[in-house]
């Protein structure tokens, strides 16, 4: 159980692939305008990591190291297709408001990286829980910036949901407050760098007091200035 | 080393070889689902453009190809449908290119009667500014069906422009080359079909999509 444990704060927050690896970042700045987007992303690249990790995981005594990672990246470049296909025929408008950013999922190195760090090494079943959690990461990074920017942006929450659901999913867009001229900066790709580097300032902030705190807990001392050691 | 080198290549020839068959077995699978959901958009946007009128399967095959630079904007053939109601063509259904959008070509739809009076009109693709541009597409502004029942005749292109220019059109504020592109396109493929009459009998050639 705390292997699973260990494995859920890996993937959501230690070592978040969008925050902390930065990987994957082209789809994740460009496709996060809106929320629906994001989960739609968000879900694609979850679905193709766990696929890829199962895969490798359960062929990694099978495979010879030299040829690894040819065989990782057909794995990857098929299921990628296999997810593309699939939304192609079942969410046909998000399938053409994502656009390419679907075929290049076999490009996130957030995938391959999973593949070679942890699937080829770890049993199945850890594999797979890795793979969820670290899916789940990068699909709360996509959330949080595409929902900041669709506010900041147009002023609306889940516009277009209905490309994701289906047409009932219309009831779900909320309009939070409506503009003659929407604030661009949110909508275009420089407001996406600005808001990714903000969610990574307020990460490593809530990190460095969480440490300060276990160290006032444990009874050390707390210095206001740590210089380096002496040479 | 031969032996490793050959055993190798075995294994990842097995490995290609099943990615390719699960592949194919997806393909097969999602084929005609796909095809059906690209002809429903189709039927979507051009029943859209076509008030009160069921578009169907009938009117996607009834589709002939026509390529007019100058008009259309496109060195490409694009692709005019011929709507007929009780055996009387009704009206042309024909794609057009605005080459000269803010950033970019401008994909559109447009409706026109024989006589050349609009019916309707959509934006299909574009990728101008978010929030100034983009008050071309239909769910964003109502400013696309403006377009409705204007007609272009030989005496009054000057109306077809924006008013900023002296048109009937309104413009966006901070957009006026959007508008302005869209509307010298839904124009000129107006005009497009009023210099064309042979049109109307021309057998459909359209390739099977």
């Amino acid at each position: 159980m705390s292997q699973f444990k260990e494995l859920a704060i890996q993937g959501l927050w230690k070592n978040n692939p969008g925050l902390v690896q930065l990987l994957g970042l082209c789809p994740l700045l460009a496709v996060t305008a809106t929320i629906t987007n994001a989960l739609g992303l968000g879900a694609a690249t979850l679905l193709v990591l766990l696929g890829s990790n199962v895969a490798v995981s359960m062929v990694r005594n099978h495979v010879a190291s030299e040829i690894r990672i040819p065989v990782f990246v057909l794995i990857i470049a098929s299921l990628v297709t296999v997810v593309q296909l699939l939304m192609n025929a079942y969410t046909f408008g998000l399938y053409q408001s994502l656009g390419i950013f679907i075929p290049l999922i076999v490009t996130n190195c957030a995938i391959i990286g999973r593949a070679e760090a942890f699937a080829s090494k770890n049993a199945v079943l850890p594999s797979a829980i890795d793979a969820i959690m670290m899916g789940l990461g990068f699909m709360l990074v996509l959330t949080v910036l595409g929902a900041a920017r669709e506010i900041l942006g147009q002023g609306t929450l889940f516009d277009g949901a209905d490309l994701l659901l289906g047409s009932w999913a219309k009831v779900l867009r909320i309009e939070l407050f409506s503009v003659d001229s929407h604030f661009l900066l949110a909508m275009l790709p420089p407001g996406a760098f600005l808001g990714m580097g903000l969610i990574i300032a307020l990460k490593n902030t809530i990190d460095s007091k969480l440490k300060q705190k276990e160290a006032v807990a444990k009874g050390s001392i707390a210095r206001a200035r740590v210089t380096g050691a002496a040479q | 080393m031969i032996r490793a080198i050959s055993k190798n290549a075995l294994a990842l020839g097995v490995v290609a070889v099943l990615c390719v068959a699960i592949l194919s077995l997806v393909h097969i699978q999602t084929e005609p689902r796909i095809e059906q959901q690209r002809q429903a958009s189709k039927i979507a946007i051009l029943s859209e453009v076509l008030p009160s009128v069921e578009a169907n399967q009938a009117l996607l095959q009834d589709c002939i190809q026509v390529t007019d630079q100058a008009l259309l904007g496109r060195s490409s053939p694009q692709a005019l449908y011929r709507w007929r109601k009780d055996g009387q063509l009704a009206a042309y259904l024909i794609e057009t290119t605005a080459p000269d959008g803010y950033s970019g070509n401008i994909d559109l739809i447009v409706a026109v009667t024989p006589e050349g009076t609009i019916l309707g009109t959509r934006i299909l693709n574009h990728q101008e500014t978010p929030g100034l541009g983009d008050k071309i597409e239909a769910r964003r502004s109502p400013w696309i069906f403006s377009f409705n029942d204007k007609t272009v005749t030989d005496n009054n292109a000057s109306k077809w422009a924006v008013r900023k220019d002296g048109g009937d059109f309104d413009q966006f504020t901070g957009a006026t080359i959007t508008p302005r592109a869209v509307i010298n396109a839904v124009r000129k493929a107006t005009l497009f079909i009023q210099q064309h009459p042979e049109l109307a009998t021309q057998p459909a050639n359209c390739p099977k999509q």
